[in-house]
């Protein structure tokens, strides 16, 4: 057998690195924290209102980004118009905002002296330290990552399949259901990842827009922030746990994409 | 009866044709790739509209611009079989087939569409997904699917290029016999004269968005009214200028060299066309007198067995090519590099106009 080369090593090197500087700290999350230390802390009251919140606003931001994201991405990836770039543009905007900087735009928006505070408050919504306040700060920086990849998979569809669906007689509502729909899953669940893993780790924006009160706004993120100077092996605790659950998204989502069922093809 | 009308512009390509297609009858467009084939049918479908057009379904107005006459292409009942045929990956082969029939409960859906795939002898491939099908099946499965709906016209994308050489004669076959049992009109388009002849009752040779001839292969073959016809059906093109010859023949003289008779009269600017099989060849480069009267000589560039046939590529003034049998070619010992002389009867040169004639 030929001996590596030079560059071969210097590849292998980087890989060595990104890989040692990439897991180290989470390692060092479950190391630092023995099992028992972590379903004591998981007992201890808040942790699992915090856990319980997250997974509900979550649950309930990303029920949103799919009921209006799809159909919005599947316009933006099958129709051409005057003004799509600059459409597409914005919808991509709030990925490169600053989560702080995501939270006060939602406060001067719909806060409660915010240009549309009147209208909320007069539909009886409370949003500002409130649990709803939550789902709209989760909903407004995970939408951009589903919505982006949803287009992207709705437009690598063979557009010729919409077009038998139609000569079979389909209307377009029913080729978009029964034929683009299905086709696109493989992308419209890794969308659905990217926008999931974005909302469970969601800190600035929330923080921002709904305050952080236990039981009420107090996300996973914010009750670690909230326990770190205090008590740090809770704050450690509460992590691997959210690693936990990411982790678990992730593989189950790698899992549903090599797997028959979807149709996605062993590739 | 299908009727369809189309004058518009798509892209750089200007579409002009009127064709009519009679119940149980294939009409086989053929054409080279760019000429307007697939939007003929991606009208007759409802997929694109027209500047201007008119699609008439048994009596049934699916398109008429001028009356703003445009049903929707899920209300044409249309069997549409696609190039690459579209099936849809995610669903097996009898659900690709079930498709189209709706309000009717799932198990009686299955039944239908096993009825139709055994017709098609894939009545065991119907839980396969189409990515497992091979390419002969995933045809069978697209015919059948666009046979579901019971359509009151059938149209055909090229369906049988994505084939495979070997698959594509049996898959002709096969498909020839399913055309000649539908009773609906049936469109069928493809770049290959040879496939038009075998599927088509009829077939219309289109170039440029213009239908430039119409008729049954044969009549095609015998008669091509343009060079674009004589060489698309296949036949050796030579340009030339024409005048009148001794005994009542044309005489035309080649462009670079050369002087050929035809039977059919003509003068000025001109094509003659002959069939590759009506070419025979002899050894030497020296013009003999025999009972042929057109005579070339050239050098043989290429020789290639086709089936029990050998075609010989010539390099002369202008390319020729000649079909002869095996045997012929080993007498000769043919090879790249000999002179040869190629020849031919003035009574199977046909003499055509040099230019596709504005209609």
């Amino acid at each position: 057998m030929r001996r590596p080369g030079g560059f071969t090593v210097l590849l292998a090197l980087c890989l060595a690195i990104t890989l040692t500087f990439l897991t180290l700290p989470i390692v060092a999350i479950f190391l630092d924290s023995s099992p028992a230390d972590l379903i004591r802390s998981l007992g201890e009251p808040g942790a699992l209102d915090a856990l319980w919140l997250s997974l509900r606003t979550t649950g309930i931001s990303i029920a949103i980004i799919l009921l209006v994201g799809t159909p919005a991405a599947y316009l933006l990836a099958t129709r051409s118009f005057r003004g799509k770039a600059f459409v597409v543009t914005l919808i991509e905007l709030p990925l490169v905002l600053p989560p702080a900087v995501a939270g006060i735009a939602l406060l001067a928006a719909v806060g409660p002296s915010g240009i549309l505070g009147g209208t909320v408050e007069s539909a009886g919504l409370e949003l500002t330290f409130a649990t709803a306040g939550v789902v709209v700060a989760l909903t407004f920086v995970a939408s951009p990552f589903y919505v982006r990849q949803a287009m992207a998979a709705f437009a690598s569809v063979d557009r010729v399949l919409l077009d038998a669906s139609r000569t079979l007689g389909a209307s377009e509502s029913r080729g978009f259901l029964r034929v683009m729909i299905p086709v696109a899953l493989p992308g419209l669940v890794a969308g659905t990842a990217l926008a999931l893993g974005r909302a469970l780790g969601e800190f600035g924006a929330t923080l921002m827009f709904a305050g952080s009160f236990e039981g009420i706004t107090q996300t996973v993120p914010l009750a670690i922030y909230d326990r770190f100077s205090t008590e740090f092996d809770a704050a450690l605790a509460l992590s691997a746990v959210l690693v936990a659950v990411s982790a678990a998204i992730l593989l189950s989502v790698k899992l549903v994409h090599g797997s028959e069922v979807l149709g996605g093809a062993p590739r | 009866m299908l009727r369809a009308e189309a004058r518009t512009r798509l892209g750089a390509l200007e579409l002009d044709v009127a064709l009519e297609v009679r119940s149980g009858e294939c009409l086989a467009l053929a054409g080279p790739s760019g000429a307007g084939k697939t939007s003929v049918l991606r009208i007759a479908a409802g997929l694109v509209r027209p500047e201007r057009g008119l699609v008439e379904a048994n009596g049934e107005t699916w398109l008429d611009t001028e009356r703003g006459v445009d049903v929707p292409a899920e209300r044409r009942r249309c069997g549409y079989v696609f190039q690459e045929y579209a099936l849809f990956p995610h669903l097996s082969a009898w659900q690709n087939v079930a498709y189209p029939l709706r309000g009717m409960p799932r198990a009686q859906r299955r039944e239908r569409s096993l009825e139709l795939l055994g017709r098609f002898g894939l009545r065991e491939r119907a839980d396969a997904r189409p990515r497992t099908l091979s390419g002969g099946e995933r045809q069978r499965v697209a015919v059948a699917r666009a046979l579901a709906r019971k359509p009151e016209v059938l149209l055909l994308d090229e369906p049988l290029s994505a084939l495979d050489a070997r698959t594509r004669a049996s898959a002709a076959r096969e498909l020839a016999a399913v055309l000649s049992d539908v009773e609906v009109p049936a469109l069928l388009v493809t770049h290959d004269f040879a496939e038009a002849a075998l599927l088509g009752d009829r077939v219309g040779v289109i170039d440029a968005g213009r239908v430039v001839q119409q008729g049954t292969p044969t009549e095609l073959a015998a008669a091509p009214r343009s060079a674009f016809v004589a060489d698309f059906t296949g036949a050796v093109v030579l340009t030339g200028t024409a005048r009148p010859g001794s005994g009542g023949l044309t005489s035309v003289e080649l462009d670079g060299g050369g002087t050929v008779s035809t039977t059919d009269p003509g003068e000025g600017a001109v094509a003659v066309s002959v069939y590759p099989w009506e070419i025979a060849i002899e050894p030497g480069g020296e013009p003999r007198h025999g009972s042929t009267q057109n005579r070339l000589t050239a050098e043989v560039v290429s020789v290639t067995t086709v089936g029990n046939r050998v075609r010989v590529s010539l390099a002369g003034a202008q390319p020729i090519a000649a079909e002869i049998t095996l045997d012929s070619a080993e007498r000769l010992g043919l090879r790249a590099g000999a002179r040869v002389t190629a020849t031919w009867k003035a009574t199977a040169t046909r003499l055509v106009a040099n230019r596709t004639e504005d209609p």
